[in-house]
């Protein structure tokens, strides 16, 4: 437990210190909604609602695929010996998880700023954005792992990830519709919503069991 | 070729599938009519793709619990056969749409299964071949094919039932129910159709597998 938050803490060190990733990020973020905003001003919920995940995802692929690119051989082996692998990929998943919580919630408010606001329900649109960013960020920190191992990041985890992650964001975007007005069977969002974080626990269980196998070089 | 006992069953199987299938009665139904029969090709490449993307996921564990080369290769071969079902399945799907829902695709969330499938496993072999190390290609394909397969049992299993499809069994079973087929038709489906599909792929994979053994024997005995 004191590892995992050793390494967490560094993490956020190390991002605060440098202030690469997040301005980097973040800028992203800003200009691919502001070029989006130029390209269909106030679009149809529908097409809001698409487009809102779509980002979402490639934001989850840009900030996520550093993670693992930044931590060089040397400092690897570094963690190697001071701590375990399941300390490691914890700490990893815990911090992109929480990168990606604040970057969707940044570019919900600027969707909701420049492309208008088809939001019935504000804060249960909201609470969904906090489930669809954990689901992707954690998906994408294991499959960062695993493209780490390869040499082309950025288009292997593209390639490996978004059909993995299609199941997810269908689902996504079906219970975004609650956020929109849309009227649901009873049962049938809470039982999508338990089905995101029965992924969720599947996908961290998955990377707990497997990272270490990754990790040995 | 090394005959064994469920290589002449496979044979024998499939014969009478495809003389069955071809030949027997089976119900009149509307817009259906003679394009029935082919549940006896098309469901059985869904039960030879699973079994054998199961088989390929089984090798990957072992090869992660015990490094050997053979069973990497023995992974590969049944993923590959296992994609090469599923193009079938996919194509005989379609040409089966196009007569009875009008269309070859319209975007059925088991057609969407499919097709995420089919695109995870072309992402395993790419993932394989930008990796030049050998023990390096099989552990982390080893990995990805495992996490895969973990997230993409959801997508067919469950999802499927949450959501509308054309497929029979939607909203329920998203397989085929046993009890919904005539008994005609379920004395050739059951017990020759999905086994007679399931063998075959296995021999090819077994093929697949042989050949690479000779391919890459000095690795193997190195």
């Amino acid at each position: 437990m004191p590892h995992i938050f050793t390494l967490l803490k560094k993490d956020i060190l190390l991002e605060l210190r440098q202030q690469y990733t997040f301005y980097g990020v973040l800028l992203y973020v800003a200009s691919s909604i502001f070029v989006l905003y130029l390209a269909i001003q106030q679009p149809e919920s529908d097409v809001w609602n698409g487009l809102f995940w779509i980002i979402q995802l490639f934001i989850c692929v840009n900030a996520v695929a550093k993670s693992f690119l930044q931590e060089t051989k040397g400092r690897m082996l570094y963690f190697y010996a001071i701590a375990g692998a399941q300390h490691f990929i914890i700490a990893k998943l815990l911090y992109n998880t929480f990168i990606m919580l604040l970057m969707s919630l940044i570019s919900l408010v600027l969707f909701r700023a420049l492309l208008g606001n088809p939001l019935v329900n504000f804060w249960q649109f909201t609470g969904i954005v906090c489930i669809g960013s954990v689901s992707l960020s954690l998906v994408f920190t294991m499959l960062a792992a695993i493209a780490a191992k390869a040499q082309q990041q950025a288009s292997l985890m593209a390639i490996m990830g978004f059909p993995i992650i299609i199941p997810q964001l269908l689902l996504l975007m079906r219970i975004s519709k609650a956020g929109m007005g849309e009227a649901f069977q009873a049962g049938a969002l809470s039982d999508m919503v338990w089905l995101l974080c029965g992924l969720d626990t599947l996908v961290m269980v998955m990377a707990v069991i497997l990272f270490p196998f990754l990790w040995k070089d | 070729m090394k005959i064994s006992w469920w290589k002449i069953l496979c044979i024998v199987l499939l014969t009478y599938v495809l003389l069955g299938g071809l030949l027997l009665e089976v119900p009149r139904k509307a817009i259906l009519n003679e394009t029935i029969r082919n549940i006896y090709f098309h469901v059985p490449m869904w039960f030879g793709m699973m079994a054998l993307c199961g088989c390929s996921v089984y090798y990957s564990i072992r090869f992660l619990r015990k490094p050997d080369l053979l069973s990497d290769i023995k992974a590969t071969s049944y993923a590959s056969t296992g994609m090469l079902y599923g193009i079938l399945g996919i194509v005989t799907g379609a040409v089966w749409a196009n007569y009875t829902w009008g269309k070859p695709w319209s975007n059925d969330i088991k057609q969407i299964g499919a097709a995420i499938a089919l695109l995870i496993y072309a992402a395993y072999f790419v993932l394989r071949n930008s990796i030049t190390d050998i023990d390096k290609r099989a552990r982390v394909g080893a990995v990805y094919n495992i996490f895969a397969f973990a997230m993409l049992l959801p997508a067919l299993w469950i999802i499927p039932r949450m959501m509308e499809s054309l497929h029979p069994g939607g909203m329920g079973n998203p397989g085929a129910d046993p009890r919904d087929m005539d008994t005609r038709m379920r004395m050739i489906f059951w017990p020759a159709a999905v086994p007679g599909f399931i063998l075959l792929g296995l021999w090819i994979s077994n093929l697949i597998t042989r050949l690479r053994k000779i391919e890459d024997k000095n690795l193997l005995h190195a």
